[in-house]
């Protein structure tokens, strides 16, 4: 029973991911951390369906098909984008900004 | 080897991996650090008693969601670019910020089935703190009954149901999306 670890574990990786977010501005490597914030988050529903019973394997199942769904979607948005200013930097993508 | 220690050795590799992936200048080798991290994940998952899982994460994440990064890296070859991690006072902040929320995080290292039923307000008996958890324990037997898929099966295709149908809405939803968003011309 690897619960507390497999938690701790989680909890460093999504913290990578936020940190990775706040620093980069590249926005396919933004995406590449929200992904890896998703996948710290499976690793809670993992750790606990040890304990909890197998719903939490179900979620992870629609977890992950949400990030699928989420990584074409957004990597459409990305392309789109780069057609439009030649770039993936977010200090290039400012229209929004005012 | 125990479990223990080799569930140590594969989240200090996956904790190096992420740490490479968010500090990497060229954005393909950050994506494939990535794709180290969500192979010792799946590792992880099966020391978990997660195996059908460990599968999936192998086939979706580490194969097709991480093949359609890479697709894209390509495509917009972004590959070499200068260095796109932010200024000092951004790194200072990201610093506290992600200090702050690992001292909240690392709260969770301390939970056990015992204070998990104890918190949750369940009185866990004489015996192991297992015993309080009967879904759980279900759950742990289930792979040996009914097989890993079919341990994982039965609760998606009775409990899980509608949701499971909603979630074939959604990728529809989001195939579509998708072609639409990346055709230049409708």
């Amino acid at each position: 029973m690897l619960l507390g670890p497999s938690l701790l574990l989680s909890a460093v990786l999504f913290t990578i991911g936020v940190v990775g977010v706040l620093l980069r501005r590249n926005a396919i490597v933004l995406f590449m951390c929200v992904e890896l914030m998703l996948n710290a988050v499976n690793l809670t529903f993992i750790a606990f369906s040890q304990v909890l019973g197998l719903g939490g394997q179900v979620m992870v199942f629609f977890v992950m098909t949400v990030a699928a769904a989420e990584a074409a979607v957004g990597l459409a948005i990305i392309l789109a984008i780069f057609r439009h200013t030649r770039s993936v930097d977010l200090k290039n993508i400012n229209l929004l900004q005012g | 080897m125990s479990a223990e220690v080799v569930f140590y050795l594969l989240a200090a590799f996956a904790v190096g991996s992420a740490l490479l992936c968010i500090t990497q200048r060229n954005v393909l080798a950050s994506a494939l650090w990535l794709v180290s991290t969500m192979f010792s994940l799946a590792a992880i998952y099966v020391l978990l008693q997660a195996q059908f899982l460990a599968a999936i994460q192998v086939l979706v994440y580490a194969g097709a969601v991480m093949v359609l990064f890479v697709f894209v890296i390509m495509l917009l070859n972004v590959g070499r670019s200068a260095s796109d991690i932010r200024g000092l006072p951004v790194r200072v902040i990201a610093l506290l910020v992600g200090v702050g929320l690992m001292v909240q995080l690392f709260l969770l290292s301390r939970v056990t089935p015992g204070s998990l039923a104890a918190g949750i307000g369940i009185t866990a008996g004489a015996g192991s703190p297992m015993d309080a958890f009967p879904a759980g324990q279900a759950g742990a037997d289930a792979p040996g009954l009914q097989g890993v898929v079919g341990a994982i099966a039965e609760p998606l295709f009775r409990t899980y149901l509608v949701p499971f149908e909603i979630t074939s809405i959604l990728l529809l939803a989001a195939a579509v999306g998708a072609v639409v968003l990346a055709k230049r011309k409708l």
